[in-house]
């Protein structure tokens, strides 16, 4: 099979959802010493890159998305070992926290932001859901985050956002993380209100967000 | 799998409801004003009074004629595949015809339509997957109204690929457009064998056939095209106020239409079908919106399903609204009449776009209609209960951290388990509606009569047909005193 061959289908993998074969093929292209970097560059990410724009046309729907992303995941889960182990590394685009904050159960947004970023390159670190402000703090800490994604799905958990960000201030955090904002009833009048870096009104928006985080770090904005 | 399906009858009601139909057609028998099947019907063993033009038609006569009609038939596409299944409980839809009058997107005042309204339209309805045929919906004011009808067919032969419901106006145009599809067709043998349109004939409630439609009728039969009947009591009006007695009314008139129809062409194909309409009681109109309508349509349906073994195939007119405009009134009357019509399981159903009492087209409304169409053919087809597991094994699987939808188990089923509707359905959060111009959904819908038209593929026509066609139709305008045809736009 040609180069050009495998790079097709480990786009197809991606656009399929297949995480199985993604990983696999990762493994069979490690084995054969194909560069983990072009496999990633050429084949993988052309696949995310066409199911963003399928998306973007109305042809792919959330699952497709998830999927695409999850099976994206599988493949950087082997091929990110490898290009190290080659003394070489991913252009790592950012750390990020993220998490449903605290009193707010709500799961899929933030779930699905988390699985484009990491799609996209980014390590992300998703503490799942009801998150307590002190634990996102620690977090940011502990792993010397870039940014924090902070999903509230319900009004009455909004306001936790901003208490997030006032806990970010006490604790002299605030200027080394960008803060992003997101859910249903979040808008960017409140992110501004709230003095957010960034906001996106709904998941559709989370592979453009990633994709431009990707090309203007450090300046970027964004949301969760 | 279970198929909902609604009967409004009890088995006992249809039973009384066919022995009193085939009683009226005894006495007071039926009125008809064409020759022909006044003589088919003595020779057939009716009473016939040729002077009052009276048949009265014995019950055995009417058994003997009914076992003749096929209790299926297909209707081809341009492809020569056979895309519509007038069989069983199969249902499709196509718009409402004949509209006098077009409503454009923002005026409160319609018109009349013309030759460029109706190529709009058929690109429109060729565009939109949930519309099963085309119709000839618009009477082009453009051509003189004597052939109004065989030029409608003449546009949809050129612009359309999907199988067509029409009707004539006269007897003489009848034949016109029989050359027009035979041509289309590949002569007068393919035609029979592989129908690509079927003809609307009408009796005249109560219980009485003109010359016009019923000449249609025998002609249809003796050509083998299939003939769909529309008899449209109004309940209170020119019918029973009762919705029972219109409907045994309704059940006479077509008797006595398969009577003739089979007299003249044993084993040709027609439909149970109709156009009734509950009479308001206020206004003096027929409202195609109205409950009573859509109740009336499904027990005639109904009995049209029970009249022989394996019943015979049937139309209905619904999915219409006698608002003036795109409005609430238009959706929640459309919504009614399409999705009461699938649970019957009408297998053509007439009048999407249809507005003002079956007289006025909106585009914007055959769009908004083909997204109901969307949704209550989903409904038809019910609750998947396939597999071996219904729930336990997912829920099961994904446990109490939820996340369903990172399942390969909902990418693999999400697109047949949901009706996914285009943008016309505003499923975004407030903000991105905001976003996108705050549009209600007359609006929207007018965005995608405009994509949908952009994106019409001219139909592959060999220009040497496409010629045949302009002279068979050019040659009855001419007798009408028109030189030459409507130029068409590009």
């Amino acid at each position: 099979m040609s180069l050009e061959n495998l790079y097709e289908r480990m786009a197809q993998s991606v656009l399929a959802g297949e995480a199985d074969g993604a990983a696999a093929m990762a493994r069979e292209a490690v084995a054969s010493g194909l560069d983990p970097l072009e496999a990633i560059n050429r084949g993988y990410r052309v696949g995310m890159d066409r199911v963003g724009e399928l998306f973007a046309r109305g042809e792919y729907f959330l699952p497709d998305l998830i999927l695409g992303g999850e099976a994206m995941k599988s493949a950087l889960a082997v091929l990110d070992p490898a290009l190290k182990a080659r003394g070489g590394a991913q252009p790592v685009l950012g750390k990020v926290v993220l998490g449903t904050v605290a009193g707010d159960i709500h799961e899929i947004g933030k779930t699905l932001v988390g699985t484009m970023l990491s799609a996209s390159g980014f390590e992300v670190f998703d503490l799942g859901t009801n998150v307590k402000t002190e634990t996102f703090i620690e977090k940011v800490k502990e792993t010397g985050a870039d940014f924090i994604g902070l999903s509230a799905l319900l009004t009455t958990t909004m306001r936790v956002q901003k208490e997030v960000i006032e806990a970010l201030e006490r604790a002299g955090l605030r200027a080394e993380v960008k803060v992003l904002v997101g859910g249903a009833p979040v808008t960017q009048k409140w992110a501004d209100q709230i003095g957010a870096d960034g906001f996106a009104e709904d998941a559709a928006s989370a592979v453009a967000i990633a994709k431009k985080l990707a090309a203007a770090r450090p300046a970027l904005l964004t949301h969760c | 799998m279970k198929q909902p399906k609604l009967d409004l009858l009890a088995p006992e009601t249809v039973a009384r409801v066919i022995d009193e139909a085939f009683e009226l057609l005894w006495d007071p028998g039926i009125r008809v004003h064409a020759d022909q099947a006044l003589e088919l019907l003595a020779q057939g063993g009716a009473e016939v009074d040729f002077e009052g033009r009276l048949t009265r038609i014995p019950r055995g006569l009417a058994e003997r004629c009914l076992a003749t009609v096929p209790t299926s038939f297909d209707l081809f596409d341009w492809d020569g595949r056979p895309t519509v299944h007038y069989a069983e409980d199969q249902v499709h839809f196509d718009p409402g015809s004949a509209a006098i009058e077009i409503l454009d997107h923002g005026s409160s005042s319609s018109r009349p339509p013309a030759t460029a309204d109706f190529v709009q339209f058929v690109k429109l309805a060729e565009g939109l997957p949930q519309i099963d045929a085309v119709a000839t919906s618009l009477v082009c004011q453009d051509v003189p109204q004597t052939v109004g009808d065989l030029y409608r067919l003449y546009l949809v032969l050129r612009f359309a690929r999907k199988p067509v419901v029409t009707g004539a106006f006269g007897v003489d145009t009848w034949h016109v457009m029989r050359e027009l599809l035979a041509t289309a067709a590949g002569g007068s043998a393919a035609l029979a064998a592989r129908p690509i349109a079927v003809f609307d004939v009408c009796p005249s409630p109560p219980l009485l056939w003109s010359e016009i439609t019923c000449q249609n009728l025998i002609d249809c039969a003796r050509a083998r095209i299939p003939a769909e009947l529309v008899s449209m009591p109004l309940a209170g009006a020119t019918g029973p106020v009762t919705l029972i007695g219109s409907v045994v009314q309704h059940a006479a008139e077509c008797l006595s239409g398969i009577t003739i129809h089979q007299l003249a062409g044993p084993g040709s194909p027609i439909v149970w079908g109709g156009s009734p309409a509950a009479f308001d009681m206020r206004t003096g109109t027929p409202p195609m919106g109205a409950i009573e309508t859509h109740m009336i349509d499904l027990a005639y349906s109904q009995i049209g399903k029970a009249i022989k073994p394996g019943g015979v195939p049937t139309h209905a007119y619904l999915g219409m609204s006698d608002a003036k405009v795109v409005d609430a009134q238009c959706g929640l009357e459309s919504m009614s009449g399409a999705l009461l019509g699938v649970l019957a399981g009408i297998n053509m159903i007439s009048g999407p776009g249809m507005l003002d009492f079956e007289s006025c087209f909106s585009l914007e409304k055959l769009v908004l209609d083909a997204e109901i169409i969307g949704m209550v053919k989903r409904l038809k087809r019910g609750i998947d209960d396939s597999g071996s597991s219904l729930g336990l094994e997912i829920v099961r699987q994904v446990g109490h951290q939820g996340g369903f939808l990172k399942t390969r188990h909902t990418r693999d089923h999400f697109r047949s388990e949901q009706y996914i509707p285009s943008a016309v359905i505003d499923r975004d959060v407030r903000q991105t509606w905001h976003d996108k111009g705050a549009k209600d959904a007359a609006a929207r819908a007018h965005e995608r009569v405009a994509q949908v038209i952009a994106a019409y593929q001219p139909k592959p026509l060999d220009p040497h047909l496409v010629r045949e066609l302009e002279a068979i139709t050019l040659n009855a305008a001419k007798g009408e005193g028109m030189d030459q045809l409507p130029e068409l736009p590009a």
